[in-house]
Order: structure tokens, then C-alpha cells, then sequence
């Protein structure tokens, strides 16, 4: 491996930052759900150059881990926001304000 | 900001223990000239057919294309609820066959030890689907 | 061959019976019609006694270590994954008893909102599975997938109402909070994990040991520390990372806002402790000025913001963000042995006690829905007294017993951790988190003036179904008992503090 690790954890972190700025940043509220997935796959890109710099596959075996939890929260999601969208017609974060922020 | 980029870099390296310096990751070559002949074959392609092509534009011919008939309505029309809950229960079960590639390339090191606890797995998903089913979530309409 | 014993499955049985008995709600209650949907409640019930039991086994298996006279030393299970110590099987029941109070309050309350369905309990079962994971997790793969259960399990759970706009907009918030956390906390682990090539606490102990020695560049280190800290604070509702509770807590389901806030609350603290305490014990130093300003901030928030509700959900939201200011204290104090054990007991007395006051004010509050009236404005407490004397004279006592007042269990709760900070020398801590109790006085009196003091708004008698009434002399009986007679309680939370007698554990723990 000619690439040193530190590249891929930069990568991971700038993919985490686009994540978290994504998520502050977005209205959407789809949007803001796949900014999270962003993050979630930085955290992926983490484990798997770390499990390849030590040699262990436990940083691998997290990320399958890490894929099934992004996945159902994915599906959980999706069921929430069809239910906010059945009793609200919109999709707009900043319309979703019964409860006082 | 590109202070910052540089220190985490500087920190992220303190990995690279007894590494020497950084130089063209040379394993990468085929996979740079893969992605350089897959860009230049379309963009080629365009080139020579825009250079060669008659060009005559009318109504007609611009519009979409849904098998011979006129198009209906907007293409950015709302979709039945009924894909979205197709479209959720496909990302969970998609997801599980996760655990049985793994388990797969090594059943036979596992042998019935690993065979059970797989077949654990799959009940606790089977349940799921039961559940799914009865509920009707399957079902067009 | 990576061959587990028989004692593995016997750790894992309390878990292993509560996912059996949540997947049998789960094809039950497809047998079931709209009017017997209360056998669910009791398949769940069954599954929490069965659980409890399963867990009664392991505490018998510390009790014939004591005979034999060895040290106490953890039991290990799966490759070392699992870690089954005095302090996880003391969360174990504390979870399995809020989960069985929940049950007990929520049967008339989800029939009076037409959401009675068998996935609510099949629901509860499994957010409890996944608590326990995060109290008996060693290995950071098992705590993550047990923080993501409780939270998945608790998202569906808050927008369980889900014709109700409160309660969509509340799960969705909740959800998307609770997924930022997540990724943050995942990305934590991430770095903790690149520090020591493994998932296990220990060897993370070891390695975070190694990486603080002096003349070290420490700014993985740091970075692994904040952002695993930024996660667990939001999962705590620490100030600045509460925003998503007083929301939750409102659109949710009277009943689960009463779960989340004890057994949530108690499975974060717990992974908070773990990851604290057995992995990130080097960090100690850097992580206490953290703590020592969160924790202040949290007490400021949550107190300030709860002088103004007028909503008794939201209220008691922020009060239990207070209450998570004080319990930080006890971590501020000391480890579990230095310099004092004090600040960690008072964190397990805490959380016990918490456990039952929290429920049963949700209690109360769940008891007031009706038809046409959601009953969870301060206005609707008004008069109590007059229409249902006893629920008024509990609710009075939870109240007190939650500002600490002394006859009552909540002053237990606060005594060893202002004790422990005192003992620590953290005496301008100490006046400050005392002088916020004396603030949070005036708004849990406020709560029962509208009982006592006002007259009421209606004639309507408050209907109390005998599950309830249960579930409400439970959480009362315990927050007097305690309050009055602590001695067995205190000794089961010392008993469960003595993770470390064995000198390797304690080694790793220092």
C-alpha cells in the first residue's frame, strides 16, 4: 500500500465535516437525512483504512455493523417523515415547528 | 481553514510510523489511466457525432420519449406512498444479506456452529417478514 | 474454531429471552382483535419476569465467587465482548423495572389514544435489549449496536401516535438528532479504535495510556475524546446537546416520555460510565474540564428553562436535563476509586432513585389523558387534590422527592454526590448545584400549587385503571421506602460497585 493512511483519514474527515455543515446547512428534510448517511460513511472510511493499517478486521466487522444501523435508521426515517408528510403536506424542516425550538 | 486541513494532516501522519516519504502511489496508474479512457470514450463519441450529424431541431422530435405517445402531465409528479414503503423494506432486507457473505466464504470453517447461529439470524428475520406480510405491507393497494 | 461455551449463552440469556419473548408479542399479536390486545401487555410482562430471572442466575454466580472466597472479578463472554460485572447486572434490573412500571402505566393510556397495538411492548422489549448491551458491552461493536437498538426502538416509539402531528413532528426531530449523535459518537469510536488497533475497552485503556504519555502529540487523542463525548452528551441531553429532549418529551406518548427519561437516560449513563471509566481512564485530565463545564451548563439550562413552561411534559424535560447536570457531578468527583468511589455510587443511587420518582410523575400526568383533553398542561393539574386525593398526595411526593426534599428518596441521590464533590474539594461546584436545587423548588411547587391551590377546571373525575394504580404504588412505595429505610438499597448499589476488588480490573480501571 503506497497510500499512506493519513490521506484517507483526511478524506474521512473532510467527508464528516461536508456531513455535519450538510445537516446544520440543509432544509430538506431527505437532504438532511442523507448528510447523516454522509457522515456515517466517513466513519466507514475511517474504520476500514485504520482495520487496514493495523492489520484487523474488527474495523471491517464494524463497518458492516455500521451499514445495517444506517439502514434501519434509514428505513425508520422514511417511515417517520411519510407519517410528518401524511399530517403536514410538506417537507421543509422549518415548517415542522409545533413543538417550540 | 487550510491551516486547519494541514494540522489534522500533520496529526492523521503521526500514524505513519517509520514511513518514508510521500511519493506517486504507483498502484494506482491502471486505475488513473481506467478513468481516463472511460471519460475520453464519451466525450470523443459526442464530439465526432455533434461534428457529423445534420442539425435540425423541431417541436415534435424534442419531446420526450414515452414509447410513441404523447407524454401526460409532469415528470415530477408525486409518486404513490406505496413505493416508499416497497422502497424501506427493501433497504432493510437488502442490508441483511451483509452478515451472510461473510458467514458464507467461511461455512466451512464454521461448520454447524456458525450453520446455526446464521439460521438464528435468518428467523429472527423471517418473523420480521411474517410480520410484514400479515400486516398487508406487502399488498398493491 | 471459535467455539462459545455454554456459560456465554447463560450471560446473554436475559437478552436472549427478552428478543424471544418481543418477537412472540410481535406473531401474537397478529392472532389478536382490537379487545384482547392486553395480552400483549402480559406476553411482555412474562418476558421481563422470565428476563429478571435470567439475570437473578447471574448474580447468584457472583454470589458463590464471594463464597468461594475469590475476588469479585467480571464474567466473559463471547471472546471477551460481553462483560457481565456487579455494575451491569445492577442496570439489568434497573431496566427491566422501569420497563415493567412502563408497561403497567401504558395499557389504559394507549387504549384511550387508539394506538393499541402489540408493537408498542414487542418495542419496549427490545429497546431493553439493547440497553443491556450498553451496560454489559466491553467491546466498542457491541455498545454501538446496543446504543442504536434503545435509540431505533425509542424513535418508533416516540411517534407511536403517528395520527398525531405532536407526536410525528417529536420522533422526527428526535430522529434526526439521535442519527447526527450517532454519527458523531461513530466517528469517536472510529478514532479510539485507529488509536488501539481494537474494540475492546481494555486494550483502548491501554492504548489511550500509552498515546497520553508526556511529550506525545495529542491531538487524535483529543479529537477521539470530544466527538465520543459530543455523541454520549447528546444521548444524556447534556446542555449545549439537549435541544432534541424537551421536543421528544413532549410529542411523545406520555408513557415512553416517562420510559426514555429513566431507562434511556439510565442505558446512556451507563455507556457513558463504560466508555468513561474502562476505556477513556487515561484521558481523565483532559476530560474533567469538559465535564466541569458542561455539567454547569447543563444545571443552568435546565433549570432556567424550566421556570418558564407551561406544558408539564416539556417542565419536566428540562428538570430531568437538570437532573443530568447533577448526576455529571458525581463523574466530576471521582472514578470509581479515585480519589473517592463516592461520586460514582452517587451516580447508581442517583439514577435508582430517579427511576422511580420520573415514572411515577409520568404516571400521574399519563393518568390525566381523556377523550377530549391531552392533560398535560399545567392547567389541566389544576385542582387535582379535589377530584383524585391520593394521585395529588403521590404526585406531591414524587415532586419532593424530586428537589431533594430529606425524609424522600431524591435526597439520597443528591447527598452522595454533593458529598462526594465535597470530598473531592469541589466545594464551588457543590454551593452551585445546591443553590440550583433551591431554584428547582420553585417550579416543582408551582406544579403543586396548580394541584392544591387552584380550583379546578372541570367536574370530570380522573379514571385510574388498576394497572396504573399499580404502577403508581410501586414508583410511590420505592420513593418513600427509599427515602425512609435506604439501607438495602445502598448496600445493593455498594454491592455493585465492587467491579473492582479484582487488582487486574482495578489496574485497567486507574
Amino acid at each position: 500500500m503506497t497510500v499512506p493512511l493519513s490521506y484517507y483519514l483526511v478524506l474521512s474527515a473532510i467527508l464528516f465535516s461536508l456531513g455535519v455543515l450538510a445537516f446544520v446547512v440543509k432544509r430538506n428534510i431527505i437532504t438532511v437525512f442523507m448528510s447523516i448517511e454522509l457522515m456515517l460513511n466517513a466513519v466507514n472510511l475511517s474504520f476500514v483504512s485504520f482495520a487496514a493499517h493495523w492489520h484487523r478486521l474488527s474495523g471491517q466487522i464494524f463497518v458492516f455493523f455500521v451499514m445495517v444501523v444506517a439502514a434501519a435508521e434509514a428505513a425508520v426515517g422514511l417511515a417517520i417523515i411519510i407519517a410528518v408528510f401524511r399530517t403536514r403536506e410538506t417537507l421543509n424542516i422549518d415548517r415542522v415547528n409545533l413543538l417550540k425550538l | 481553514m487550510r491551516l486547519t486541513a494541514l494540522y489534522l494532516f500533520a496529526s492523521f501522519s503521526d500514524f505513519q510510523q517509520g514511513r518514508g516519504s510521500v511519493q506517486m502511489p504507483e498502484n494506482y496508474v491502471p486505475a488513473f489511466i481506467f478513468i481516463a479512457v472511460a471519460l475520453a470514450i464519451p466525450v470523443v463519441t459526442l464530439a465526432i457525432a455533434k461534428a457529423v450529424r445534420p442539425d435540425n431541431p423541431f417541436g415534435t422530435k424534442l419531446m420526450p420519449y414515452e414509447c410513441g405517445v404523447d407524454p401526460e402531465g409532469s415528470a415530477r409528479g408525486r409518486y404513490t406512498v406505496r413505493f416508499y414503503i416497497v422502497a424501506i423494506l427493501f433497504v432493510v432486507f437488502d442490508v441483511e444479506t451483509i452478515f451472510l457473505f461473510p458467514w458464507a466464504v467461511q461455512a466451512r470453517t464454521l461448520k454447524a456452529f456458525g450453520f446455526i447461529e446464521m439460521m438464528v439470524f435468518l428467523a429472527i428475520l423471517i418473523v420480521g417478514y411474517i410480520w410484514i406480510w400479515k400486516k398487508g405491507a406487502l399488498e398493491w393497494v | 474454531m471459535p467455539g462459545f461455551h455454554r456459560g456465554d449463552y447463560l450471560l446473554a440469556l436475559p437478552m436472549m429471552l427478552l428478543t424471544l419473548f418481543a418477537l412472540g408479542v410481535l406473531l401474537i399479536d397478529l392472532l389478536l382483535d382490537r379487545s384482547s390486545k392486553v395480552i400483549n401487555a402480559w406476553a411482555a410482562f412474562a418476558g421481563l419476569a422470565f428476563s429478571a430471572a435470567a439475570v437473578h442466575n447471574i448474580q447468584r454466580a457472583f454470589a458463590d465467587q464471594a463464597a468461594r472466597g475469590e475476588p469479585s472479578s467480571p464474567f466473559f463472554a463471547f471472546s471477551g465482548t460481553l462483560m457481565v460485572d456487579r455494575f451491569a447486572v445492577f442496570f439489568f434490573y434497573l431496566f427491566l423495572a422501569a420497563a415493567a412500571i412502563t408497561i403497567l402505566m401504558s395499557v389504559r393510556y394507549l387504549e384511550v389514544e387508539d394506538e393499541h397495538h402489540g408493537e408498542y411492548y414487542a418495542l419496549i422489549l427490545f429497546s431493553v435489549v439493547g440497553m443491556m448491551c450498553m451496560a454489559a458491552g466491553n467491546d466498542l461493536i457491541l455498545l454501538f449496536i446496543g446504543l442504536e437498538l434503545m435509540a431505533v426502538s425509542t424513535y418508533i416509539l416516540v411517534g407511536f401516535l403517528r395520527r398525531d402531528r405532536r407526536s410525528n413532528e417529536a420522533a422526527l426531530k428526535y430522529l434526526l438528532l439521535g442519527a447526527f449523535s450517532s454519527g458523531i459518537f461513530a466517528y469517536g469510536l472510529s478514532l479510539l479504535y485507529g488509536l488501539a488497533g481494537s474494540t475492546n475497552l481494555q486494550q483502548i485503556s491501554m492504548a489511550l495510556g500509552n498515546a497520553m504519555a508526556p511529550g506525545k502529540a495529542r491531538v487524535v487523542p483529543a479529537v477521539a475524546l470530544v466527538t465520543t463525548a459530543a455523541g454520549l452528551f447528546f444521548k444524556i441531553a447534556a446542555v449545549p446537546f439537549h435541544q432534541w429532549a424537551p421536543d421528544a418529551y413532549e410529542g411523545a406518548p406520555t408513557s415512553i416520555t416517562g420510559f426514555m427519561s429513566v431507562a434511556g437516560k439510565a442505558s446512556a449513563w451507563a455507556l457513558l460510565l463504560r466508555i468513561f471509566l474502562f476505556a477513556l481512564g487515561p484521558m481523565r485530565p483532559l476530560y474533567v474540564p469538559i465535564l466541569v463545564f458542561v455539567a454547569i451548563a447543563t444545571m443552568t439550562g435546565g433549570n432556567l428553562a424550566a421556570l418558564t413552561q407551561s406544558n408539564v411534559k416539556r417542565l419536566f424535560a428540562y428538570s430531568s436535563i437538570a437532573h443530568v447536570g447533577y448526576i455529571m457531578l458525581g463523574l466530576i468527583a471521582g472514578t470509581a476509586f479515585l480519589p473517592n468511589p463516592d461520586g460514582i455510587r452517587g451516580i447508581l443511587v442517583y439514577l435508582l432513585v430517579y427511576t422511580f420518582m420520573n415514572l411515577g410523575v409520568f404516571g400521574v400526568i399519563a393518568s390525566l389523558r381523556r377523550r377530549d383533553i391531552i392533560g398535560d398542561e399545567l392547567d389541566d393539574l389544576n385542582g387535582l387534590f379535589f377530584k383524585a386525593p391520593t394521585e395529588a398526595v403521590l404526585m406531591l411526593t414524587f415532586l419532593l422527592s424530586l428537589a431533594g426534599i430529606p425524609p424522600l428518596a431524591g435526597f439520597y441521590g443528591k447527598y452522595f454526590i454533593f458529598l462526594a464533590l465535597i470530598e473531592s474539594g469541589h466545594y464551588a461546584l457543590a454551593t452551585l448545584a445546591v443553590i440550583y436545587v433551591a431554584v428547582s423548588a420553585y417550579y416543582y411547587l408551582r406544579v403543586a400549587n396548580a394541584m392544591f391551590m387552584r380550583t379546578a377546571g372541570d367536574r370530570v373525575p380522573v379514571t385510574i385503571s388498576p394497572g396504573m394504580w399499580a404502577g403508581l404504588a410501586i414508583t410511590g412505595a420505592a420513593t418513600v421506602v427509599i427515602g425512609i429505610y435506604p439501607e438495602p438499597f445502598l448496600r445493593m448499589v455498594n454491592w455493585s460497585m465492587h467491579v473492582a476488588q479484582n487488582p487486574t480490573v482495578a489496574q485497567l480501571l486507574r
